[in-house]
Parts: C-alpha cells; structure tokens; sequence
C-alpha cells in the first residue's frame, strides 16, 4: 500500500491464521482501525464519527419506521399517526429519525467547512472530496424524498415545488418531470417511488462512504497544517501520527456522547423544533400553504434558487445570448445546482500552493465571510420572496459564487502565506512541549 | 466592502420589523401551561376539564379522528377509569365496516372525525399551529416560548371581540388572534357554559386554555413519558461523556507528555 508506513496485521492464534490464509478480513479491519493519523488533529475533525452515527442511526430507525409506514396517499398520514400513538416506542423512534436527519445535515455542514478551511480537498484528495460531494447530494435527495412520505401539506408542496424545478428545463424538462413523478403532478405514484427511493439510497451512500474512507486512508488524513506525514521510514511517521484506535477513536466518542446528549435534550424536550407546523395537516392539492418553506437544511440553497429574478440584468444576458431558452427560472434552477458543482470543483479552484487555511491571512477572512454569507442565506430561504429579502439574497448568493470562481482562483496568486512548521511533529510540540511543560513553568517562576 | 455590507443588513433588518408586525397574523398570548418547559407535564384533572368541554361544545361539528378512544385511559392523559372509558365510548357512535351499520363505539375506535365539512379535524391542531415566531422570522422566540399551539387555541377561543359582519352570505366574527382578524366560527364559549364537578373556574378564558391543554394532549399523547426518556438519556449521556472525557485525557496524556498523573 503506498500510505503511511506502519506495523501490518500478523495473525496471532492458529485460528486466524486459518482464516487469514483464507480470507483476509481481520488484516482489513485491523489496518482500518490501526491506520496512523496526524496526531495534530484538533476537534473538527471529530465530524466523521458524527456523521457515520448519523447514517446509522438513520438506517436503523428507518427499517422500523418502515415496518408500520404504509405509502399510500389515503394511508400514508394516517401510519404515521399509528407510528406516533399506537406503536411501542413509535414516537421516540419517528422523533429520532426526523431530527436524525438535522443531526446529519449539522454535521455534513461542519464537516464541509472544515475541509474548505483547512484545504482538506486539495492534492492529493480530490477523489476523497468529490466523492464527499456526492454523498451530500445525495443526502439532500434523500432527506427531500423522506420529508415527502408523512404526506403533510409542506411534504405535498414541497415536492410539488422541486420536481417543479426539473420542469424548468429547456425542451426535455417536462418529460422529465412527468417521468420523476409517475404522472402529471404529484400523487400516489410520486408517493410510491420516493418511498422506494428513500430506502435505497442510504445504502448506496454507505456505499460511498466506504469509498470515501478508503480514499483518505490511501492518501491518510488532512489535518489542521496541512503539511502531509513524514513517509520516510516507520520510525518517522510514528513522530508525527499516532494510531487511530484507541486514541481518536476514543476522543471521537467523547465528542459524540456531548453531541448525542444535546441531540437526546433536542428528541425529549422539543422534538417539533425545527419542523414545519403545517406538515401536521394532511395534504392537499386544493389548498396551498401561505408560506412553501423547504427543510431548514435546504434554505441556504433554496435561497439562491429564488434569487436570481428576470430582473437581474445577468439573468437578462443569459436570456439574451441564449434567444431565451434560459429564462429566470431555469438560470435559479442552473443558480442551485451550481452552488453545488463550484463546491465540487474547489481542488481545481484553488490556486494556493498552501493547504491549510490556518497559514493563509487573507483567505480567513473570505472564509468566515462564506460561513456568515452561509447563515444569511439559510435565514433569507424561509423570508417570503419579496424585498428587502430579493436583494439580499441576490448578493449573499453573488458572494457564494464569488468565493469560490474569484476569491480561491485569485488568492493563490496575491497572497503572501505564513511561515508553516515543518513537520506535524514540530506543530504538535509547540502546543505540547517535550519537557512536559518545564520550561513555560520555569518561566512563569521568574 | 464589508462595512456598507452590514450597514445595509442593519437598515434592512430594521425595515423588515415593521413588515412582520403589519403582516396580518393575530396577537397570540403566552398563556401559562403545566406541560411547559423541560420538566413540564399534563395536569390530568385540567384535560378532563377538556375533554368534557370537547365533549359537549366542540365535538359538535369537529372531530379527532387519529385519536384512540381507549387513550384517554392512558396515563399521562386524562386517565379515566377503566369503566368510565368504556361508559365514554359508548357515547359516541361510530361506523362498523363489518355490520355496514353504525354502533355504539368500544374502547379500541377511534373518536369520530369532524362531521362538518367545514370543522377542521382537531387531532393534531396544536401541532399544526404555531404561535410564536421571529425576532425577523428566525423562530428563535419558539426556542425560549415553545411553538406556541395551545397557546395559539386558547388566544383564539378567548380572542372574539363580539362583532360581526356579513360578506358574502355569511357570518364572520372578529377575533384578535385569527389571521386576518375576521373568522367563520362563530363564538363557540361563553361563561358558564360547561360545569364541572369540581365547581373549577368556567369562564370563557379558563375554559379556553382547558381545552388547548386538552387538544395538546390529544396532539401529543406521549409528552409526559418522552420527556421522562429524554431526561434520563440526557443524564445517561453526561455521565458517559464525562467517563470519556476522562478517559480521552489518560489515554492522551503520555502522547501530550503531560505526566500520568493527568496533571
């Protein structure tokens, strides 16, 4: 394996040597859990342990939901209900799911902003971003798809609104549309497909994160200086890393077990929170709720598919230079996608040679400028489509774009780094002396 | 750049407070209720008070239709005797697919469902509405003050100001928590209207938040058992967290040189 030189499983008892010659599954659990990580890595890298509880938690609570769901139209309110009143445990679980989900997507999004920082998706671990992008989009469709099942008036609308985005594709959008929903608009067919969906796709998302472990273990961790672990010998890299159990396995789940108990505080004292109130009313084609108000977790993009009105002059071009097969519809929808895609396209975007966000004086700032731009989104997605909120919107969503096709491309070049450590050693030993302290403390007697 | 952006986020929140204020949604009032906050719970004799509110004005023309008759001798809800739930059920009558007949209802129906059209289903009323929102439409206040559904009933139910017009051909009343300020139910309490064997208060604001608890629990039958798990799961997680608090800082302090004295 070209990673980071470490000690490789040797089976110990006759039994597995049995099986090792036969199959080497101990030797790929073992390397797994024993792989060497930066042993810099402060707590933000403590997502990934939350993200793969989350998955679970999800998978788990979810085969259960779906014993007592019944996907129909004229039912499918009704079983949550049943899940809700009548099956044992049914609310702790259904709660569990519903903010699962929050769980999941506060996590994806702490976990993309630490890799944004730290430059976490830079050479060599492009694929490993990439493949984390897929999984987010995934999610996203998954938890869009999840929300439609409780057959509310938000899960109605909601879907009748994104499938709605589909449409405005030029030419193929409405074949598209029909085909995605089974049918003229969203119904019993739409209901039965997303249910089905909805229980696929997080098997393929473990599928993904699988692929996203094994491409960071082949590469090994980024960590917070961004300068990569000493390949040199064993006896080198050992300086710089330690083994993943016990130590980060063991701070992870110090983290998870603090996370869990604001998660548990959320799930028994006020699991409605960030639900919509109107999706405890069953669903009806004929009555529209006031206010269509995606998931929390899909404002921010929401908001920037609103933005971008017939009035903005480079919606205007688009229209123009097109001969108006891009109208402002189709440019919002082409708007959200896109937020995405430049997400993806970050590892190319980026032109510093330095990884680490920690060394770079300018990109911070652009930086907790995105996080804040981030939060201002979410918060315009659920204001109604009407000023001040437009114009806002339409900046807070220029600057996502700005970010990452002005800002990283362009700072690479005109920006002047910070000295970095050489090795993660040496940053680990400024936090930790190798005195054991003696000599801030002789300092300090002074 | 960066400073005439916050100045025009400033004046835009400034312009947006007004906007929220004159957007037409009713003045809902922070009633006090026994199943707020972390600890709260249902006060069993308040959602028999309800339910017999329910029971003789409401149940008129709406309905709970998710609602299990048996529940209401459930613990953590009104907790009715065993013979009392049963002599309640057989008050209502119910729709037998079997006999293709209506009978007198058993413990295991459901209540019936709304038999006015125009009577919204109350199953899951308090749920469904939502009292507080902002500081600018962030839902933050629901975070201190609850989502605000009983409360939002109760507003409604003590809100009619006693007038009415005509629009139309019928009726509507003026209500200062409705949206929209005119509502199409007519006044549905009155003082004295309910008595109760306790001789507890029956005047259209105690009878109101009566039946906003009552509904709550309907909306929200576990409450008081969810918050019991919540509570010990919380504490469960603390003292796991400290045990790995613990045992993170031990494992780490030879890697950290820091002395196994964990100092």
């Amino acid at each position: 394996m070209a990673g980071i030189p470490h000690d490789s499983y040797e089976p110990s008892t006759r039994a597995e040597s049995w099986l090792h010659r036969r199959l080497p599954v101990l030797s790929l659990v073992y390397d797994t859990l024993m792989i060497p990580t930066p042993k810099n890595l402060n707590w933000m890298w403590i997502w990934g342990i939350v993200l793969s509880f989350c998955l679970g938690l999800q998978i788990v609570t979810g085969i259960v939901l779906a014993m007592h769901y019944t996907p129909h139209v004229d039912l499918a309110f009704a079983s949550i209900e049943h899940i809700m009143r009548n099956v044992n445990a049914g609310h702790m679980i259904r709660y569990a799911h519903m903010n699962g989900a929050a769980l999941f997507f506060i996590a994806v999004y702490a976990h993309i902003f630490r890799g944004l920082y730290y430059g976490s998706y830079k050479e060599p671990r492009e694929v490993t971003w990439i493949i984390g992008i897929l999984i987010f989009v995934l999610m996203m469709g998954t938890a869009f798809m999840g929300y439609v099942l409780p057959w509310g008036q938000m899960s109605f609308w909601g879907a009748t609104v994104i499938t709605g985005l589909f449409g405005a594709i030029p030419f193929i959008g409405e074949p598209i549309q029909t085909w995605l929903l089974g049918g003229p608009a969203v119904e019993n067919a739409t209901l039965n497909r997303f249910f089905s969906l909805h229980y696929l796709l997080p098997f393929i998302i473990a599928g993904l994160v699988v692929v996203h472990i094994w491409a960071f273990h082949t590469t090994g961790n980024s960590n917070p200086t961004g300068v990569e672990v000493r390949r040199g010998s064993r006896e080198e890299a050992r300086k710089d890393t330690v083994s993943f159990w016990p130590y980060y396995i063991v701070k992870d789940l110090f983290a998870l077990a603090v996370i869990l108990a604001v998660f548990f505080a959320v799930l028994g004292f006020m699991p409605n929170y960030l639900g919509h109130p109107d999706n405890y009313i069953e669903a009806n084609p004929l009555v529209t709720p006031a206010h269509i108000v995606p998931e929390w977790y899909f404002l921010p993009f929401y908001a920037i598919l609103r933005a971008f009105t017939g009035e903005v002059w480079v919606v205007q071009l688009a229209s123009f230079l097109t001969g108006g097969i891009i109208d402002a519809k189709f440019f919002g929808v082409i708007a959200m996608f896109g937020s995405i895609v430049v997400m993806a396209l970050a590892p190319w975007l980026d032109t510093s040679s330095v990884r680490s966000g920690r060394y770079r004086p300018m990109l911070k700032w652009w930086f907790w400028l995105l996080v804040i731009d981030f939060f201002v989104l979410m918060w315009l997605g659920a204001q109604p489509a009407e000023e001040p909120y437009a114009t806002f919107a339409l900046i807070a969503s220029a600057y996502w774009f700005f970010y990452f096709l002005i800002i990283l491309p362009l700072l690479g070049v005109i920006e002047k780094p910070l000295p970095r450590p050489d090795t993660i050693e040496k940053d680990f030993d400024d936090h930790y002396p190798p005195d054991g302290g003696a000599s801030t403390k002789s300092v300090a007697a002074e | 750049m960066i400073g005439k952006f916050t100045l025009s986020a400033i004046a835009a929140l400034g312009l947006a407070a007004p906007a929220i204020a004159a957007g037409g949604a009713g003045h809902v009032e922070d009633f006090e209720f026994s199943f707020e906050g972390p600890f709260g719970t249902y006060d069993q004799m308040q959602l028999q008070r309800g339910l017999k509110i329910y029971t003789e004005v409401c149940s008129a023309c709406h309905g709970l239709q998710y609602v299990p008759l048996r529940t209401i001798g459930d613990e953590g809800g009104p907790h009715l005797p065993e013979e009392q739930v049963r002599a309640y059920a057989q008050f209502w009558e119910v729709f037998d697919e079997e006999l293709d007949d209506f009978r007198s209802a058993k413990p295991q129906d459901h209540f019936p469902g709304s038999g006015d059209e125009n009577a919204p289903d109350l199953s899951l009323m308090a749920k469904a509405r939502a009292g507080f929102h902002g500081p600018y439409g962030s839902g933050l206040s629901q975070f201190f003050r609850g989502m605000g559904g009983p409360e939002y009933i109760a507003s409604l139910l003590a809100g009619y100001t006693g007038k009415e017009k005509e629009e139309a051909g019928s009726i509507f009343y003026e209500n200062t928590a409705f949206s929209g300020g005119w509502i199409s139910m007519a006044p549905p309490l009155e003082d004295g209207l309910v008595e109760f064997d306790d001789e507890s208060p029956n005047d259209v604001r105690a009878m109101s938040q009566d039946v906003a608890a009552f509904l709550m629990w309907a909306a929200e039958p576990k409450l008081n058992s969810r918050k019991e798990d919540g509570f010990v799961a919380v504490l469960f997680l603390i003292i796991l967290s400290v045990l790995l608090y613990l045992s993170n800082k031990r494992l780490w302090s030879p890697v950290k040189r820091r002395g196994t004295d964990g100092a």
